[in-house]
Parts: C-alpha cells; sequence; structure tokens
C-alpha cells in the first residue's frame, strides 16, 4: 500500500506537529509513507471564495504531487472535502478523478480503510469535548448529523473510546459551527469571531480540559479566541491524541 | 374567541415573546394552565437575565439605491447590541431544538422530506400543466384569477380590484410576496390603508421596518423595543412591557379596524390544483379574520406555491409548522375554496422573477421553498446578524440564494455571508441543497465582476503562489517570522482582520516541511 501524506497549508505553517503525529501515527501501521515535496494546497480557499478560475493551477499541482498513490491521506475534513467534492476547476482527467477518490481524512482511513481495534500506546488521561468541524461531519459524514433522524454514530469518538483513560463530555449545541469558515473568518471577522467566542464559552461551560478536532483550522480560529478572552481552553489535534500523546 | 386567552403568549411569539422568562421570573403573567407552564414553541424559552438598562434597537442594513449591500457591517452593529443578540441567537436555537424534538417523534421524517421534494421537484417541472388545471378550477369555483408578470402590475391588479369596490382600507394576513412586490409602499402611494393583522408583522408595520424572519417577522425586538413602537403608535406606556398587555393594546387598536375594514387580502402557503382551493397557515388566526370578515378577498399567490393535489397537502402540512417552529401544526390551518355568500374572491397569481428562476440550471430547485424558516433558525450567521442586515426582502440561507436573482449586484455580496456549514440544507424540509448553491452563486458572483477588489485580489494572489511551491514556501517562511519577530501593534492593527477578536495563531519553531527535509531527508 502506497500512502502519499498530504499535509494541508495551514498543518505546515502553523501546526507542524498535527503532520508529524500523522506521519508516525501511519507508519505505527506499518505503511510506507511518502510526503511529496512539491505540495502547497488542495485549492479550497479560491474555490471557497467563488474564484474557480484562480485555484485551477493549484489544483492541478496537488494531482500531479497525488497521482501515483493508492491512498492520499491528511489530516483535515475540509480540505479532503474540497478534494473529493469540489476539485472540479482542472479538467477531469482518469489521475484527477482517481486521486479525488482515493484521498481520505485521517479519521477515516484509520476507522474504515485500515479499521484500527487497537491504539495500545495511547492514553489521554483527560476530560475532553469534541469539536466536529462541519465539513468532516456534513461534508464527509464523520457523525450523524443533529439536524437528520438517523441513527446516531461517530466515526472520531469511536477512535477516542480505544484511548485509554479518556473521557468525552458533550457540548450544549455539538453540531454548532465555529465560525471559522474559510476566508469567511477574515471577510466576515465580526460575526466569525462572535460565533468563535460563543464556541469556546460552550466548550469551557462543559468541563472540558480540552478540545480535540480532526481540523487544527477551526481550533487555530477558536484558540485565538479563547486566549483573546483569557479563558484557559487548550485544543490538540486527534492525531496527536492516537498517536500517543500525553497533553 | 375564548380559546383566544390561552393563545396570547403564542400569538405574541411572533414578536413579542422574546422573553418571557421575565414574565415567568416575575410570577404573575406566565402562560400557565392547570399549574404548568405551556410548553408551545413559540410560548417557551430559556431564561435571559433581566437588565434595568434598555439597550437601543439595532437597525438593519444601509440601503443605497442600487449599491452593494454590506451584511457584514448591519450584523456588526447587531453584535454590538448583546441583549438584542443574545435574545434572537437563544430564541431561535430554543426553534431548532424543538424542531429536532418534532423530527425525533415521526420515525418517517426523512421519508417525508424525500416526497416532499419529489413533489415539488415534479410540479416545478410541470407547472405550466398544474397552473392551468388550478387557474380552471378556481374558476369553476366562482374565484375571479388574475395574472401578473412581476410586482408592480401584481400591486396594480390589486388596487384595481380595490378601486372597482370603492375600498379604501384593507386588513391582510403576511405574505413575503407581498413584501416581494413593496405592496404596502404603492398602497400608501394610492391612499388605500394596509392594515397588518399579524401581530409581528403589524409591530414591523408600525415600526416602518421589514420583516426580520419569514415566519416571526419581529423576533429581532426584546419586549422593550414593542413597548416603545406601541406607545408612539398606540399611546401605551412605554414603560410597561407586560406580554399581555402589550398584546391586549394591539387587540383593542386593531379589532375595530378589522371589522370595519372594506377588502381583506391574504397570502397562501399552498394551492391545490386538483380543487382549485388555496390553503393559508397562520397561529393567530388572522387570514380568516382577513379571509371572511370583508366581503371582497384578494389573495395573492407566488406560481410555485401550486401543488397537484389534495393528498400532497398532507405531506408539507405535518413539515411545516415542525420545521419552522417546532410545533406539529400551526393553529390554523385554513382552506378557503370560493367566495363567501354574497362575497368576491380573486387570486393574483404572481412570477415576479420565478419563471426566469426556474431557468437556473444550478438554482432553480431554491423555488421548492415552503417559507417555513428552518434554515434562518439553524443558521449560526443569521442567528448572529438578525435578518434585517441582509437588507432584502429574504434573509438568511434562503435569502443568500433568493435574492441575487432580484438585483445580482446589490446583493451579490451576500452569499459570502455564510461559512458554508451545511446545516440549512439538512434542515430544509424540502431538501433543497442551500449551502451548495450558496457555493455556487459565490462562483456566479467571481465570474460577473462582483467581487470587491480587494477579495479579488487576494484570491488571484492565493491562486499564484500556491500554485507554486517555491513562492509558497517563501511565503510561510515570512510569515512565521513576521509572527515571532513583529511587535505587537505592528501584528494587531485595523489591517489584520483575523487580530480583530482573535490572537494570531503561534508560529512554530518551523513547518512541517522543514521538519521532515531535516529528519527524513533520506526517504
Amino acid at each position: 500500500m502506497r500512502v502519499g501524506l498530504f499535509v494541508p497549508c495551514y498543518v505546515d505553517a502553523f501546526h507542524p506537529q498535527v503532520g508529524i503525529a500523522t506521519l508516525e501515527l501511519l507508519e505505527r501501521f506499518g505503511i510506507e509513507v511518502e510526503y511529496p515535496f512539491d505540495q502547497t494546497c488542495c485549492g479550497q480557499p479560491m474555490t471557497n471564495s467563488g474564484c474557480h478560475q484562480e485555484s485551477a493551477e493549484t489544483e492541478a499541482l496537488f494531482v500531479r504531487n497525488f497521482e501515483k498513490f493508492d491512498y492520499i491521506v491528511g489530516p483535515s475534513g475540509s480540505c479532503v472535502h474540497h478534494v473529493r467534492h469540489n476539485l472540479d476547476a482542472v479538467e477531469q482527467t482518469d489521475a484527477v478523478r482517481k486521486v479525488r477518490a482515493n484521498t481520505f481524512e485521517l479519521v477515516e482511513f484509520l476507522h474504515d480503510v485500515l479499521k484500527v481495534e487497537v491504539f495500545p500506546w495511547a492514553e489521554f488521561p483527560h476530560r475532553v469535548a469534541y469539536h466536529n468541524n462541519c465539513n468532516a461531519l456534513r461534508g464527509i459524514g464523520h457523525s450523524s448529523m443533529s439536524e437528520l433522524r438517523v441513527a446516531p454514530f461517530s466515526k472520531p469518538l469511536d477512535l477516542l473510546r480505544k484511548v485509554r483513560g479518556i473521557e468525552v463530555v458533550k457540548l450544549a449545541r455539538p453540531d454548532e459551527c465555529c465560525g471559522f469558515g474559510g476566508t469567511f473568518s477574515v471577510f466576515a471577522e465580526g460575526i466569525s469571531s462572535k460565533m468563535g467566542h460563543d464556541k469556546v464559552r460552550d466548550e469551557v461551560r462543559s468541563g472540558a480540559e480540552y478540545v480535540i478536532s480532526s481540523d487544527s483550522s477551526c481550533m487555530m480560529h477558536q484558540q485565538g479566541c479563547a486566549e483573546r478572552a483569557g479563558l484557559p481552553m487548550k485544543y490538540i489535534h486527534i492525531a496527536q491524541v492516537l498517536n500517543g500523546a500525553s497533553s | 374567541m375564548k380559546g383566544l386567552e390561552s393563545d396570547i403568549p403564542i400569538a405574541l411569539g411572533a414578536g413579542v415573546e422574546t422573553r418571557p422568562e421575565e414574565s415567568a421570573a416575575s410570577g404573575d403573567d406566565s402562560p400557565v394552565k392547570n399549574g404548568r407552564r405551556l410548553q408551545h414553541a413559540e410560548g417557551a424559552s430559556h431564561p435571559l437575565r433581566s437588565t434595568s438598562v434598555r439597550e437601543p434597537q439595532p437597525r438593519g442594513a444601509r440601503i443605497r439605491g442600487n449599491h452593494r449591500v454590506d451584511q457584514t457591517e448591519a450584523a456588526a452593529r447587531f453584535i454590538a447590541a448583546p441583549q438584542h443578540e443574545k435574545m434572537h441567537d437563544d430564541r431561535l436555537w430554543d426553534l431548532r431544538t424543538k424542531r429536532d424534538g418534532q423530527m425525533h417523534a415521526i420515525p418517517e421524517w426523512e421519508e417525508l422530506r424525500t416526497l416532499a421534494s419529489a413533489i415539488k421537484e415534479h410540479t416545478l417541472t410541470h407547472l405550466d400543466h398544474y397552473l392551468d388545471e388550478f387557474e380552471q378550477n378556481a374558476r369553476a369555483n366562482g374565484v375571479h384569477v388574475h395574472w401578473a408578470m412581476d410586482g408592480d402590475e401584481h400591486n396594480q391588479i390589486v388596487h384595481g380590484i380595490l378601486h372597482d369596490h370603492g375600498a379604501k382600507t384593507l386588513i391582510k394576513s403576511k405574505s413575503m410576496l407581498t413584501e416581494e412586490c413593496g405592496f404596502r409602499s404603492y398602497m400608501a402611494r394610492v391612499g388605500v390603508e394596509i392594515i397588518e393583522t399579524d401581530l409581528g408583522e403589524r409591530i414591523q408595520q408600525l415600526d416602518n421596518e421589514d420583516p426580520s424572519h419569514v415566519v416571526v417577522p419581529a423576533v429581532h425586538k426584546l419586549r422593550g423595543d414593542v413597548a416603545q413602537v406601541f406607545a408612539t403608535h398606540l399611546g401605551i406606556d412605554p414603560a410597561d412591557d407586560n406580554v399581555h398587555h402589550l398584546a391586549e393594546a394591539q387587540r383593542q387598536a386593531t379589532r375595530p379596524l378589522i371589522l370595519d375594514a372594506d377588502a381583506g387580502m391574504t397570502g397562501c402557503n399552498f394551492a391545490i390544483a386538483e380543487t382549485g382551493g388555496i390553503t393559508v397557515c397562520t397561529n393567530e388566526g388572522n387570514a380568516d379574520l382577513s379571509a371572511n370578515v370583508p366581503k371582497l378577498h384578494i389573495a395573492s399567490v407566488g406560481i410555485e406555491k401550486v401543488i397537484p393535489r389534495l393528498e400532497h397537502l398532507a405531506v408539507f402540512i405535518r413539515l411545516l409548522s415542525r420545521s419552522a417552529l417546532g410545533s406539529p401544526i400551526t393553529q390554523y390551518t385554513s382552506h378557503v375554496r370560493g367566495p363567501r355568500n354574497g362575497g368576491e374572491m380573486h387570486l393574483v397569481l404572481v412570477d415576479n422573477g420565478r419563471s426566469a428562476r426556474l431557468a437556473l440550471d444550478k438554482f432553480w430547485t431554491s423555488l421548492k421553498c415552503i417559507r417555513c424558516g428552518a434554515c434562518m433558525n439553524t443558521c449560526p450567521v443569521y442567528r448572529r446578524s438578525g435578518g434585517l442586515s441582509y437588507g432584502a426582502t429574504y434573509s438568511g440561507p434562503i435569502g443568500l440564494i433568493i435574492d441575487p436573482t432580484f438585483n445580482r449586484h446589490k446583493y451579490s455580496a451576500l452569499p459570502f455571508s455564510s461559512s458554508l456549514n451545511g446545516s440549512c440544507s439538512n434542515v430544509c424540509p424540502v431538501k433543497i441543497n442551500i449551502h451548495e448553491q450558496i457555493s455556487a452563486w459565490r462562483q456566479v458572483m467571481a465570474e460577473n465582476h462582483e467581487l470587491t477588489f480587494v477579495k479579488k485580489a487576494a484570491m488571484k494572489a492565493a491562486g499564484v503562489l500556491l500554485a507554486h511551491p517555491a513562492l509558497y514556501r517563501a511565503a510561510i517562511a515570512t510569515a512565521d517570522s513576521a509572527l515571532n519577530g513583529l511587535p505587537r501593534f505592528a501584528v494587531y492593527n485595523r489591517l489584520n482582520a483575523w487580530g480583530k477578536h482573535r490572537e494570531v495563531p503561534h508560529a512554530p519553531r518551523e513547518s512541517f516541511h522543514s521538519w521532515y527535509k531535516r529528519n527524513r531527508s533520506a526517504s
């Protein structure tokens, strides 16, 4: 199995430890992971702003970087959602279709492809709240959505329950968007920040010490709000927890 | 009318009953029956702190002719009024929660949504056929049927009917279509007095504001705001914001106008082709007053409201109020099939851009909308912005995808007032892919040069940067060193939208890329 490691641009720049944890975690399962050096971004920021034309070259570069792999795995539901559902500014060649079909978000890959049963090295003796990124939740179906009448399930919580010592608490509004929204976070900064501050307050009220998510982008936004408000919430990516981080 | 007593707080939910908790706290006027507090969707919400300092009501978007509406500017003013913002967010989230409760009580909920969507799509793709059938059957019922291309024509037709009857006063129930048509201001110009009979809509009319929500038009107002409006227009004590007193003041002022009105007008929730009848859903019974008290009844009907058969109505009635307010059904579901004895009934079927919308490949399914407002209640952006921030007839998610069809330039920024979280599409009872259409509208705006210069330039630069690995590497290095090296005032200034209400991320010692190069370069 040849796996290409997709490290989203903001993970590369701001959260390298999430990329490292993803790499190490996959290697723990004996997978040969390759990191294509020329990768930049998936094109989502431009498409998200309506500028499909402007994302075409970036998308083409993404496909060139990853077409040789059986699986492409990245620690972000939002970016994987873009690749799978919205990477359409480029001509849909066989290579493009293959890349789109083979790109997986880390939680999905562990849960659905590797079907991991245990993480013997993982212990996280903390009370945590889980933040569902909207694209991971409603875009690629990480969990059942509160708006729909379906049987409840959660892939990320399935995985976290295999971590020793962890206690998961519920948020009052578990599916509510935190307001990051990509370029929305700067083009509508007032609304975005208000949503972020409300989300952080919900997290603090839940009694959690940590918030875990599969998307660093939402957490970067929430952490910025928590720090501005002087609230002591800590944020950590699910890849780090599953890879055995203790705090 | 006795039964109405217990419905007062329910009726108030349209606008005034925004803080029933205050009345609960004062202990004398909470909606209580047989010792139990009523849990009707419109009659209850979570406690809010009351405060003695009155916060002025934030007003809506600034409208300057055909200029682009800046929703975020108006939203910022709404957020800067924390009593209003918090009440609004809690109140509408409460409706969303009650909607979820109703959904869980119906095992076949998702099938109902699928069915409702299919009925609407079938009807919309055979619209000419069903409209013809509806018209024929309505005429056979003794109803006069008119067709209007646009809002102006609608207003002229209605004016003509009123003129023929010498009617000078018109009572009407709430209708978003008449809002589209600018009906009230037209009638003011030609000297016809309009009396809105929906409580929330009447509050908005007296305050000279548009409805801020399709179902609860005054939901952005605190009870104190309503007391101010009624003090000015009905002469009550502005300090008395007891919701029952407010409702009674409105009732006393409006009932005589209703009884004396020359003509009545309603909207229409569903027009049934096989019967030629229309159905209007309200919680206040005010559509019945408008339809039945005067001898002349005029109903404005958007052409997308038609459904084929009476049995299809059941599907929509089961979904409508559950989605809208989290109540199983509206208090009144009124079926009107023809004129009352000795009376006259007119239907005005209005296009006003609907045919053109039907031809839009990516957007035609927005015509499935049954105006329940569920997408607004669930929308985290709408709840924190207030409906008037959109500066358009329709606000919230459904507004983002409908308003641009009325004026693409004026509403070109609206599709960007969304985090694209997708909750709206999930609650939609007719399964409109709202968030995908919001995204598609962004593309239309970008392709038609409707993005602001800053936005377009930023995206162009990002596109170039992200397509070239070497440029991208250099940019990341610069950004990280800037975040680490610059003094605080250089990072947090008005050019940094991120840093206005948030701290910027901590720059790591090195990027993942550098780490990988350093530690894994052999591979």
